[in-house]
C-alpha cells in the first residue's frame, strides 16, 4: 500500500496550484451560458495549459501530453479543492471525441475534434428510442441510402441538449435484414437539417433535461458515418464504456455528505440541532461508512489503471450501480433531515441550498435508470463478473 | 501509487489459505465446534506459519509486520471460519503488551505458548449486573463475554479504560464458558473476587487502539466469511436445477448474487484502507476502524441472509454447514460493540458529538 504519488509529481502539483492562484479569477460565473465568451475563453485557457483535453493531439486542438493518470488525478484534485471550474463537459466532449480519435477518419477528426473540445460545436446523442431502452440494439430509426444521401426516419428520446446542439451523433438502422447488432450505423449530422423536430421532455424535477427528437425524411450526406455500414453497435459500445464510470464520482458524494453534515449542524427542531439527534446521527454515520467505502474503492480502481497486475474486473462493474444508488439515498437523507422544510422548492422562501437536495434526489433517480438501469447493471455483474448464465430468450406475447 | 496488497501480503494470504484448505476443512471446524477437538491444535499449526508472532518485533522472535498484514490474515481466517484466537492473542493482546514493553509475554505469544483472552466488555458497555472494581492490583466484579474461553490469561479493561493482566488460574478468578451461536470461537464470563492482577496500562489511548484493531479484525473476518458465502451461493446456483434449469440462470437469483458482490467489493477497499490507516495514518485510524466494523456488520448480515436464501432449504440445514459462516458474521457484528454503538463512536472521534 503506497498512496503517495511520488516526489516527481510534487512539482506538477505546484504548477497546477500556481495556475489556479493566477487565473482562477478568470473563471466564468456559475450558471453561465455555455456559449458565452467567458465560458469559451476559460475553456481555451484550460486547453492551452493542459488542464482540459490534455492528451488530445495538438493537431486536433488538444494539449498533446502523454497520458499520465496521476497527473490527470492531481488536476482533478486541485481544481476540486479550489472549487474552480474544470471547463466544459457534455456528450460531445466526453463520448464522441474519444470515439472519433479511435475510429474516425482523418477528415472527421480535423472537422470535429478541435471545434468540439473548444465548445464551439455542441453535440447531442441520438441513441435511445421509445421502443429501444435497455435493449438498445433493437432500435428502429432507419436510414436508407438514396444516391449520395442517407434518408432518415424515426424517433429518438432522452436526448439531452438537443435544443442547443449544433450536431447529433446518432444510431440508425441501415441494414434491416442483418441480425440486430450488425444492422446499425453511426451517423453524424447537423441539427438544423430540414425534417428534424425537437420537443422538450419535462421530467419529474420540473425541468426539461431531455428531449424527444423526430426525424422525417432527414437527408444527410453519405460520408457522415463513423466506421463502416453496420458497425455502429461496436462504435456505440466503445462510447458507453466511457459513460458508465463518469456518472457518479465519489469525490462529489463526499462533498455532498459534508453538505448534509453542515445542514445538520445548522437546522434545528424545537431548539435541538439535528446533529444531536441520535436517530439522524446514526443514519448519517451509516451513509458516511458507505461513502468512504466508495472513496477507497475509487482509489483501488485508480491504482489498477497504473498497476496493470491488479485485477479489478468485478470491482469496476459495480461503480455505476452502487454510486448512483448511494447518491440518491444521500440526497434523500438530507430531505429527511429538513423534514417538511425539505419539501421547499423553486420560489419557496424557505428553500435550502436553492432546492438542490430535492432536485438531486430526483435527478439521481434518473441516473439510476439512465445509462443502463440498475437491473441491467446487476445482469452485467452476475453474467460477466460472477460467471452466471444469460437469460433464455422468450418472445413477447 | 499503489492501492492494494503487496506481493508479500499476497504470499502470506496464500500460505494461510493453503494451510486452512488442506488442514482445517469444514469437518475439522465441525469437530472443534462440537467440542470433540480443541482449537489449540490449529493455533499450534498456525505458529509454524508465524501467525501468532505476526505483529511482534523480530528481536522477540516475531515477524514484525503491521496491521494491514493482520487484516489480510483475518480475512483468510474468516473465509475458512477457522477456530483460533488470532484477533485476541495475536492482535489485541500483542498491541497492548507492545505498548507496555512486556517482552517475556510477547516472546511467549510468538511461540504459541501463551494465549491471552480479551475482557474489554466492561469498558465498552457494562451491563446492569456486571462491571469491574479495582483495589490496588486486585480485581473484583464480573466481566461478561470475554473473548476466548481457553486463554491462559486475560487483559481486563475497567470502566476508566485501564487494562490489567490476570492469569486464568489465579485464586479469586472463576471462569464460566458462555455458549453463543458461534461455536467456532469461544466466549466466557470472568468472576473476580479480590483476584491478583498486574496493571498493564492506564492510558485510554492504549485501550482505544487495541479496540480499534480488534474491531478491524472482525471487519476483515466478516469480509472473508461473506466472500466465502457469496462464492458458495454462486457455485450452488450453478449446480442446483429446478424447472429444468440451473437456478443461477433465473434473474431473481442472479440479482441476489449481484447485490452481494456489488456491496462486498467496496468493503474490501474500506477494510484494506483501514488497515493501512492503523499502520500509517494515525489521525484517521480510529474513524476508519469504526466504519469498517459497522459497515461490514451491515453488509455481512445482508450477505449471510441472502447467500443462505440462494441455497434454499439446504441453506437452512446443518448438512452444508453454511450456518457456521452465518453465525460467525453474526458474532462479529455484536462483539466489541454493536454497529449502532460503533457508529456513535465514529461520530465522536470526528467531533460531531
Amino acid at each position: 500500500m503506497d498512496l503517495s504519488y511520488g516526489p516527481q509529481y510534487s512539482q506538477f502539483r505546484d504548477e497546477v496550484r500556481e495556475f489556479l492562484s493566477t487565473h482562477q479569477h478568470q473563471q466564468p460565473p456559475s450558471k453561465s451560458d455555455q456559449r458565452s465568451e467567458a465560458v469559451l475563453d476559460w475553456q481555451r485557457l484550460l486547453i492551452e495549459h493542459g488542464y482540459h483535453s490534455r492528451t488530445i493531439p495538438r493537431d486536433y486542438g488538444g494539449f498533446g501530453a502523454e497520458p499520465d493518470i496521476i497527473k490527470s488525478r492531481i488536476i482533478a484534485e486541485e481544481f476540486s479543492a479550489a472549487r474552480v471550474s474544470t471547463g466544459l463537459g457534455g456528450q460531445g466532449i466526453s463520448m464522441l471525441v474519444p470515439v472519433l480519435l479511435e475510429m474516425g477518419t482523418q477528415e472527421q477528426k480535423q472537422q470535429f475534434v478541435s471545434a468540439t473540445i473548444h465548445g464551439e460545436m455542441v453535440w447531442c446523442q441520438g441513441y435511445s428510442e421509445p421502443g429501444a431502452g435497455s435493449d438498445l440494439a433493437s432500435l428502429t430509426t432507419k436510414a436508407v441510402l438514396d444516391g449520395d444521401e442517407w434518408v432518415i426516419n424515426g424517433q429518438k428520446i432522452w436526448t439531452s441538449t438537443a435544443q442547443i446542439a449544433d450536431w447529433i451523433f446518432c444510431l440508425v438502422r441501415t441494414e434491416p435484414d442483418a441480425p440486430k447488432h450488425q444492422g446499425i450505423s453511426f451517423l453524424l449530422f447537423e441539427m438544423n437539417t430540414p425534417g428534424i423536430e425537437i420537443r422538450p421532455l419535462v421530467d419529474m424535477t420540473g425541468n426539461a433535461n431531455f428531449n424527444e427528437v423526430f426525424f422525417t425524411d432527414v437527408r444527410v450526406p453519405k460520408h457522415q458515418i463513423v466506421g463502416e455500414r453496420g458497425q455502429g453497435w461496436m462504435v456505440a459500445n466503445a462510447i458507453l464504456g466511457h459513460e458508465r464510470g463518469s456518472l457518479a464520482p465519489p469525490d462529489a458524494a463526499r462533498s455532498r455528505l459534508n453538505g448534509v453534515i453542515q445542514l445538520m449542524q445548522s437546522e434545528t427542531i424545537n431548539g435541538e440541532k439535528l446533529i444531536d439527534n441520535p436517530v439522524f446521527l446514526d443514519r448519517l454515520m451509516k451513509l458516511q461508512g458507505r461513502v468512504l467505502a466508495m472513496q477507497y474503492h475509487d482509489m483501488r480502481l485508480l491504482s489498477a489503471r497504473i498497476n496493470k497486475n491488479q485485477d479489478v474486473k468485478l470491482a469496476s462493474m459495480i461503480v455505476k450501480l452502487i454510486g448512483t444508488e448511494l447518491r440518491h439515498e444521500l440526497e434523500g437523507f438530507a430531505i429527511d433531515v429538513m423534514g417538511e422544510m425539505g419539501l421547499a422548492y423553486e420560489d419557496n422562501p424557505y428553500v435550502r441550498s436553492g432546492g438542490s437536495w430535492q432536485y438531486s434526489y430526483m435527478y439521481y433517480l434518473g441516473l439510476i435508470i439512465g445509462g443502463g438501469t440498475s437491473q441491467i447493471q446487476k445482469n452485467i455483474i452476475a453474467e460477466r463478473g460472477l460467471g452466471m448464465p444469460k437469460e433464455p430468450k422468450v418472445g413477447a406475447r | 501509487m499503489e492501492f492494494g496488497l503487496s506481493e508479500q501480503q499476497i504470499l502470506l494470504q496464500d500460505s494461510v489459505h493453503r494451510y486452512l484448505t488442506e488442514q482445517v476443512p469444514l469437518d475439522r471446524v465441525r469437530r472443534i465446534a462440537s467440542g470433540d477437538e480443541q482449537d489449540s491444535g490449529v493455533w499450534a499449526e498456525l505458529t509454524e506459519l508465524g501467525i501468532p508472532a505476526l505483529l511482534i518485533p523480530e528481536p522477540l522472535g516475531g515477524v514484525g509486520l503491521g496491521l494491514l498484514d493482520a487484516v489480510v490474515v483475518a480475512e483468510v481466517l474468516g473465509r475458512h471460519v477457522a477456530p483460533c484466537p488470532f484477533s485476541t492473542t495475536a492482535v489485541m493482546a500483542a498491541l497492548v503488551l507492545l505498548d507496555a514493553g512486556m517482552e517475556d509475554e510477547l516472546a511467549a505469544i510468538a511461540t504459541g505458548e501463551l494465549r491471552i483472552g480479551i475482557a474489554f466488555n466492561e469498558a465498552i458497555g457494562a451491563r446492569a449486573d456486571a462491571g469491574i472494581k479495582t483495589d490496588g492490583d486486585t480485581l473484583s466484579g464480573k466481566c461478561l463475554f470475554a473473548l476466548d474461553g481457553d486463554a491462559d490469561s486475560y487483559l481486563v479493561a475497567t470502566g476508566d479504560r485501564s487494562i490489567y493482566l490476570v492469569s486464568a488460574d489465579t485464586s479469586g478468578v472463576t471462569r464460566n464458558n458462555l455458549t453463543t451461536v458461534d461455536k467456532t470461537r469461544s466466549t466466557c464470563e470472568l468472576l473476580f473476587e479480590n483476584a491478583q492482577a498486574g496493571k498493564v496500562s492506564g492510558d485510554p489511548h492504549v485501550f482505544e487502539r487495541a479496540l480499534d484493531a480488534g474491531r478491524l479484525m472482525q471487519a476483515a473476518d466478516t469480509l472473508g466469511a461473506a466472500q466465502a458465502m457469496l462464492d458458495q451461493a454462486v457455485d450452488y446456483s450453478l449446480q442446483r436445477e429446478q424447472f429444468n434449469r440451473v437456478i443461477g440462470s433465473f434473474q431473481a437469483v442472479k440479482h441476489l448474487c449481484a447485490d452481494m458482490a456489488a456491496n462486498l467489493e467496496p468493503c474490501r477497499s474500506l477494510v484494506w484502507y483501514a488497515g493501512h490507516a492503523m499502520d500509517a495514518v494515525p489521525e484517521e485510524a480510529s474513524l476508519l476502524a469504526c466504519h469498517a466494523k459497522a459497515h461490514l456488520a451491515e453488509v455481512g448480515q445482508a450477505v449471510a441472509k441472502t447467500a443462505t436464501e440462494v441455497h434454499g432449504g439446504m441453506g437452512f440445514t446443518d448438512l452444508l454447514g453454511l450456518h457456521y459462516w452465518f453465525k460467525r458474521i453474526g458474532a462479529n457484528r455484536q462483539l466489541l460493540g454493536s454497529p449502532e454503538r460503533v457508529r456513535e463512536q465514529a461520530a465522536r472521534v470526528q467531533g460531531l458529538i
